[in-house]
């Protein structure tokens, strides 16, 4: 356990740290998206109430995919990865932990910031629980499935862009329960079997992902 | 007595085939030293020997275990040094060794990495981020590690690169005790190794078209 605890999770926190900028610009990315929907639309609060849930998920999708790189990039390059590899710690445990702290750095703020973003959509009180729901249950799962994409790019130069059209569809229904799960808040209806789905999709990810992860890092250690 | 086998490895890399049938035992005691021209595979040997990628044919043991067995111990045992240094930039060369050897089940104080890094000559050097410290220095830190945990194998892709007369000498006495205390070593380098290092066998990878 102090072996996972000392080695592994506080290393990230404490890379993390030292690439505070690198976390801060995805969140800077998601709050300029968002301010250009209510310039390039109009300020109308009924057409902004109607879009926010939408315009505030895509823009989490989006940012996440672009701090989602450094999950392995750094370690990988500089040759982190192939050690811890080697240190007779499990691959999948290893790369759980990765993700789960790449998730409580880049995504706490973001959580942090999503009553900011819902005030400038014109959201209801009720409406932003909801938001906050899906968001807690649903970036996660973008972070695990997403690692998956990034272990298998990271030996290639600029996987990027590669990683996005990978990534996107994927997160289709994810975005599409979200937004149901909003929209139901904003007619007052129970929300809570869009929220089931994504916990049911979010259980069987975090199963399943870490040994989907470790093996895409074993062929790019290839 | 345990050996790090290779049985009849093949490794094919873009189409071409770096070696055929390759075979190799590595006994405790003894220093192996592989030479070859650039491109002939040295570098995928050794990573074939870690077990971090799969051989085309052929397998390699450690102790009669696949070394890609979780089983097999070979982690507890081996240290495997690369071309890259496997330290993070931006951590400190004291931060970087700590959390290895946590990871590597190595239960060293801070005072003891201190020493360690003390001995490769990085005296006051232990506090600031790794990418501030010279490409020589880099490499003392990436070599501490063998002061560090007390493997009995040793796999060091090119442990010379980057370093000083002194440095490669300080190296060189490193593998010689360790040979006396019954460790193994395998050592890929351009440069021959010194009378200091002591006795080693050369095993020559051809380059092929």
């Amino acid at each position: 356990m102090s072996r996972l605890w000392n080695g592994v999770l506080k290393r990230e926190l404490a890379l993390a740290y030292q690439h505070k900028t690198e976390l801060v610009q995805p969140l800077m990315f998601m709050l300029m998206v968002v301010t250009l929907f209510p310039l390039g639309i109009g300020p109308g609060p009924e057409t902004l109430q109607m879009i926010g849930p939408g315009v505030i998920w895509i823009a989490a999708i989006l940012s996440s995919l672009l701090g989602m790189e450094r999950l392995f990039r750094d370690d990988f390059q500089d040759g982190s990865l192939e050690q811890m590899m080697l240190s007779g710690i499990p691959v999948s445990l290893l790369a759980a932990i990765k993700v789960f702290t790449h998730w409580l750095v880049s995504t706490g703020p973001l959580l942090i910031m999503s009553p900011l973003l819902a005030m400038f959509l014109n959201l209801t009180v009720p409406m932003y629980i909801a938001l906050l729901f899906t968001l807690l249950l649903g970036t996660p799962l973008l972070s695990f499935v997403g690692a998956i994409a990034v272990g298998l790019t990271v030996s290639l130069q600029r996987g990027g862009i590669l990683l996005a059209l990978l990534l996107i569809p994927v997160f289709i229904p994810l975005l599409i329960f979200a937004t149901s799960a909003v929209d139901s808040a904003a007619l007052q209806l129970p929300y809570h079997p869009q929220l089931a789905i994504i916990g049911a999709m979010l259980l069987l990810a975090m199963a399943v992902s870490p040994f989907a992860i470790a093996y895409s890092l074993r062929v790019s250690q290839n | 007595m345990t050996s790090l086998v290779a049985n009849a490895l093949t490794c094919i890399k873009r189409d071409r085939i770096l070696f055929e049938n390759l075979q190799l035992t590595l006994n405790r005691g003894e220093l192996l030293y592989l030479r070859g021209p650039n491109g002939a595979g040295k570098t995928s040997l050794l990573r074939l020997l870690t077990g971090l990628s799969v051989p085309e044919s052929g397998n390699v043991t450690f102790d009669g275990t696949s070394v890609r067995s979780p089983h097999s111990g070979f982690c507890e045992a081996s240290i495997y040094l690369g071309h890259k240094s496997g330290l993070s930039s931006a951590l400190s060369a004291i931060d970087n060794l700590s959390y290895w050897c946590s990871q590597h089940n190595v239960s060293a104080s801070k005072n003891a990495v201190f020493n360690v890094l003390e001995q490769v000559g990085l005296v006051g050097l232990e506090d600031i981020p790794v990418r501030m410290l010279s490409a020589g220095q880099q490499r003392r830190v990436a070599l501490s590690r063998l002061w560090l945990k007390p493997a009995t194998f040793w796999l060091l892709d090119e442990p010379f690169t980057a370093l000083d007369v002194d440095g490669v000498a300080m190296l060189e006495d490193k593998f010689a005790a360790h040979i006396r205390e019954d460790g193994a070593i395998i050592t890929t380098s351009h440069q021959p190794l010194s009378e200091r290092a002591g006795e080693h066998t050369l095993y020559d990878l051809e380059y092929r078209f």
